[in-house]
């Protein structure tokens, strides 16, 4: 995987700058990496600690993290079928779902590549740990990260993943859908809500025509279904 | 317990509440239709929304920054090569270099 090289610097770098925040916020070096450890999920982490940082209290770090984590829903979801093993076994499994995991591992005719999956996240997980060890232990000698641009490398990889997607007129169309939901949400709702929001543009495939494609292209792989 | 530990404790349990409801209900399932149909489109939707929020969002405003260009080079990069590697190292570059300006 040549495209893991640059993901597992920008995670670590993701990681390192949790960390630091973490520790301005109060929390101390132990904490910070069981954090990571029970939580892997960058965005929902940013956010829980940034209200505790500010004073806030559990309750509203909790909800706010909640609506930060809540696009995992539909994701989690749309791999569900994709995974192998038992009821306890596929939502362990469940629990690898990040980001930029899920959208590698799409196929594109609704199903998921587990392999890749949860070998991506594997890696994101070490690198998310030891990043944040390393931020709240010495991020006090380290500089200022978005100094480097890494944390344009999310964005760019999503971006790029996208221009994959834009082949037909149809997904194109879903693209823009879910950017002006996000955009408009964006100044009146918390975190997270525009992302939750625009990811029911997906549900232009339940008109009769989307699905009807779906149909045809599955009985072109000669798949019985 | 003190507010980090609740905290944590709360951000795990909710956190592997989201994760695992979609798989431990649909798994191992035929899917339908309907449901491989709308899959297939939250790909472009989820995308695009993740590029919006990160790219164009600081806080809860809208704003355009070093990174809203670093990323549409890298995008414009990606677009001409198909080359994942190249799209997120210019992006990277392009971002720092309007920083260090």
């Amino acid at each position: 995987m040549r495209v893991g090289a640059p993901f597992a610097v920008a995670g670590f770098i993701l990681a390192v700058s949790f960390g630091i925040l973490a520790e301005e916020a109060g929390f101390s070096p132990v904490a910070a990496v069981i954090f990571s450890a029970i939580v892997f999920a960058g965005s929902a982490q940013f956010t829980a600690v940034a209200i505790v940082g500010a004073g806030g209290g559990a309750g509203a770090a909790v909800a706010a993290a909640t609506l930060m984590n809540s696009r995992f829903l539909p994701m989690s979801a749309a791999v569900g079928p994709s995974f192998s093993g038992g009821a306890l076994k596929r939502g362990l499994k469940g629990q690898a779902v990040v980001d930029h995991s899920w959208a590698l591992s799409a196929r594109g005719d609704g199903t998921f590549d587990q392999a890749l999956l949860l070998g991506a996240s594997a890696i994101a997980y070490c690198t998310w740990i030891s990043g944040t060890a390393v931020g709240v232990i010495w991020g006090d000698a380290l500089g200022d990260p978005d100094r480097l641009g890494l944390d344009a490398i999310f964005p760019a990889f999503f971006f790029g993943l996208l221009l994959n997607e834009l082949r037909s007129r149809r997904a194109r169309g879903v693209a823009a859908l879910g950017t002006a939901l996000a955009l408009v949400l964006i100044p009146f709702t918390p975190p997270g809500v525009p992302v939750l929001v625009a990811s029911l543009a997906s549900l232009v495939g339940l008109t009769k025509r989307a699905r009807a494609d779906v149909r045809e292209s599955q009985e072109a792989e000669g798949e019985p279904r | 317990m003190s507010v980090y530990a609740l905290t944590i404790a709360g951000c795990a349990a909710v956190t592997a509440a989201i994760k695992s409801i979609g798989p431990v209900v649909l798994g191992g399932r035929e899917l339908p239709t309907w449901f491989t149909s709308v899959v297939i489109l939250l790909s472009p939707a989820l995308l695009a929304a993740l590029v919006a929020t990160q790219v164009f969002a600081e806080g809860d405003r809208l704003a355009l920054e070093a990174d809203t260009a670093g990323v549409a080079v890298g995008g414009l990069v990606y677009w001409r090569t198909r080359s994942i590697v190249a799209c997120v190292v210019i992006a990277a570059a392009v971002t720092a270099a309007l920083r260090a300006l």
